[in-house]
């Protein structure tokens, strides 16, 4: 997966090196700030209180 | 025969940058394509799990810290104008039709301090224990009773992550101090159990302990009367939750403290159980 994406980047590897950290910004942003906050009261582990 | 010739045949064909390069991949390197996938996922799956623990740990910190500032100068905002988001004369918050008085759900209501926990612990309780509310700092566990009323006032908050405010309620022992400021009064509460022995888990005369785990059904522990319920309260209490053991929700730490004494807020003073506190 990583290899297709490196030989499908345009450019020379400087080039492929900077989209290469875009990506990788892009998906760490999307999950902290996305995927995270929704996925995260579906589990069970941050739940304090007693039940009412 | 000179060394410069061509040589016969046709030209060398380049070697094939990666296997799937190749016109034909062999079965072996099927199986090297198969096993760099699973290698790549598994070794994905385990960063994005690390970015998770992150994001729990850390990033959760600071949204939730951000919106407990808020939380806490809205109040402070409130009190130096007058006004006071728990309703005054009521004692037990009932209108009539037995309505219960409503506080905005996740509005800050009054401040915690725990000396216990560091000279600096301070949050914003609001009202309320939904997600949203708790994210903010301790939420009141809504138609309990208001500090230093007759029952039990009962506060849910974090143990790790979302500003973790509870982070350290194990580190409570009996008598430390928990003290509540409204727009009026401070309320000093006393942790509960034996504080000769310190034995957390002794429960009293009136058979409520400073500590107890429990299962996160057991919502008897923030009944006016906790553990016992029917009984007609008659004790100023205050009942913290929060998640135990630390990283699950397997049970509840639950910690029951009395109110110990009432003193009236004046401006820019202290009392005494907090550093520098003169009433």
């Amino acid at each position: 997966m990583y290899v297709w994406i490196w030989r499908h980047l345009p450019g020379g590897v400087p080039w492929k090196a900077l989209q290469t950290l875009l990506l990788v910004t892009g998906v760490c942003a999307l999950l902290l700030f996305v995927i995270f906050p929704w996925i995260e009261p579906k589990l069970p582990i941050s739940h304090v209180t007693v039940n009412q | 025969m000179s060394v410069e010739d061509p040589p016969a045949g046709p030209p060398p064909v380049p070697r094939a940058r990666h296997y799937r390069d190749k016109p034909n991949p062999s079965t072996a390197d099927w199986v090297r394509f198969g096993l760099r996938g699973t290698g790549q996922t598994l070794i994905t799956a385990g960063l994005v799990i690390l970015l998770f623990v992150v994001y729990e740990l850390w990033v959760t910190n600071i949204f939730a810290h951000e919106k407990q500032t808020k939380a806490h100068n809205q109040l402070e905002k409130e009190w130096a104008q007058g006004k006071d988001p728990l309703p005054q004369d009521d004692p037990r918050l009932t209108l009539p039709g037995g309505k219960q008085a409503t506080i905005p759900i996740g509005s800050g209501i009054a401040n915690l301090y725990i000396p216990r926990l560091g000279p600096d612990y301070h949050f914003t309780i609001v009202e309320g224990t939904d997600d949203g509310s708790l994210e903010k700092g301790p939420g009141h566990y809504v138609g309990t009773a208001l500090p230093g009323q007759i029952g039990n006032f009962a506060v849910a908050g974090h143990r790790v992550g979302k500003g973790e405010p509870f982070l350290n309620l194990d580190h409570l022992k009996p008598g430390d101090a928990v003290v509540v400021e409204t727009k009026s009064s401070w309320y000093i509460y006393r942790v509960k159990g034996n504080e000769q022995t310190g034995d957390l888990n002794d429960r009293g005369t009136d058979g409520i302990p400073g500590r107890e785990i429990v299962n996160p059904s057991q919502s008897a522990v923030i009944l006016p009367v906790p553990d016992h319920p029917g009984q007609k309260p008659t004790e100023k209490l205050m009942t913290m939750t929060t998640c135990h053991p630390k990283f699950t929700a397997n049970q509840r730490m639950i910690v029951h403290a009395v109110l110990a004494r009432v003193v009236p807020r004046v401006a820019n003073r202290l009392p005494k159980e907090l550093s520098g506190g003169t009433l």
